[in-house]
């Protein structure tokens, strides 16, 4: 019989293991989102990455070689991306009427976000290239982190700021939305999309067809909007 | 099946060759998503082509986020000395973000759409 450690050797050796272990926690998520009455609070991406988190620590694994094997679930990104131009055209009479609403939340909302972030960091003593990783964080991250670098901010730490302000956004968004008295589902998904990217517009899927549909087009509009205002609105404050 | 994967991975490809050659300050995968729209409107048929896997991804777009999750826990640490005002910054700022942006919407559709 092979002994456990040589298992161990082999399977740290091939991408299936750490594949299979993201698919698993994933489903653990998902499995206690539904369990808790999809409860907002109860993330399934937020669970399965503690997980993996606190495997990859009791194990000693390294970033790295986890993502050799997690690196094929985040290919697909980009076909899923792409993929968003479906709920687009099904709802392209809806957004065609909305034009107005969309820009006007969009300028106003991307333009808060950015300011109240650098504001309440800089009055915290946050200064220079940690402060402006906060800019560009509510982008979808391959903008946000292309920005960050442009403007003299951390990459890595910009990154960081776009996942948890994507998880962050996925759990507050229904509770605080329910307490405003929105209940127009375009506003709300457009406005998830707009603040928390890619995780709050899986967010607005699992809630709402139409909801996602303007999430997503609220992704792709504020990658826009941030890679042409946040140069500006760095150049002019600092 | 599988004309929709070549369509969609045609799209992304087509975004990212697009966005390298012109030096776009755009994800490759947004302009696919543009492109991909673009041809939807001008060949409804392709819409039946690629709905299924569309929508199969769509449903568990969360799972995708899950490897860049864990590199944020791998390196929590990388937050150091500044962890407390980055996290209040990204709390207050993101907080403002979705109340701004849902208040303007809503306002903004009630002048344009008065019976709703």
């Amino acid at each position: 019989m092979t002994p456990v450690v040589d298992i161990w050797v082999y399977l740290t050796d091939e991408p299936l293991l750490w594949l299979t272990a993201t698919v698993l926690a994933y489903a653990v998520g998902d499995r206690a989102f539904r369990a808790s009455g999809r409860k907002t609070y109860v993330n399934p991406v937020l669970i399965a990455m503690l997980l993996l988190g606190a495997v990859l620590l009791a194990t000693g694994t390294t970033y790295e070689v986890y993502f050799d094997g997690a690196q094929f679930v985040h290919f697909l990104l980009g076909p899923a991306t792409v993929a968003l131009a479906v709920p687009l055209y099904t709802n392209r009479s809806h957004i065609l009427r909305t034009a107005l609403p969309m820009l006007a939340a969009l300028v106003a909302g991307g333009l808060t976000a950015m300011l109240t972030g650098l504001g309440v960091g800089w009055a915290l003593g946050l200064r220079g290239e940690v402060l402006l990783s906060l800019a560009p964080k509510s982008a979808t991250s391959p903008i946000a982190i292309g920005v960050a670098e442009a403007i003299g901010g951390i990459p890595s730490l910009t990154a960081a700021l776009v996942i948890l302000t994507g998880i962050l956004g996925a759990v507050i968004v229904t509770p605080l939305y329910d307490a405003l008295g929105v209940r127009d589902y375009r506003a709300r998904g457009f406005a998830t999309g707009a603040s928390a990217s890619g995780i709050g517009t899986a967010r607005a899927f699992q809630v709402d067809p139409v909801a996602g549909a303007f999430a997503g087009i609220a992704m792709g509009l504020n990658a826009l909007f941030t890679a042409l205002a946040t140069p500006l609105v760095v150049g002019w404050l600092f | 099946m599988l004309h929709a994967i070549a369509i969609l991975l045609a799209c992304q490809l087509a975004g990212q060759v697009t966005v390298t050659a012109l030096g776009l300050a755009l994800p490759g995968p947004v302009l696919g998503m543009a492109l991909l729209a673009g041809l939807m409107l001008a060949f409804p048929a392709l819409h039946e082509v690629v709905r299924g896997l569309a929508e199969g991804l769509l449903a568990h777009l969360s799972l995708l986020f899950v490897p860049a999750g864990v590199g944020v826990v791998a390196h929590l640490h990388l937050l150091g000395e500044n962890g407390i005002a980055l996290l209040a910054a990204l709390v207050v700022s993101t907080l403002a973000g979705l109340t701004v942006s849902v208040l303007v919407f809503a306002g903004v559709l009630r002048l344009v759409e008065p019976r709703s």
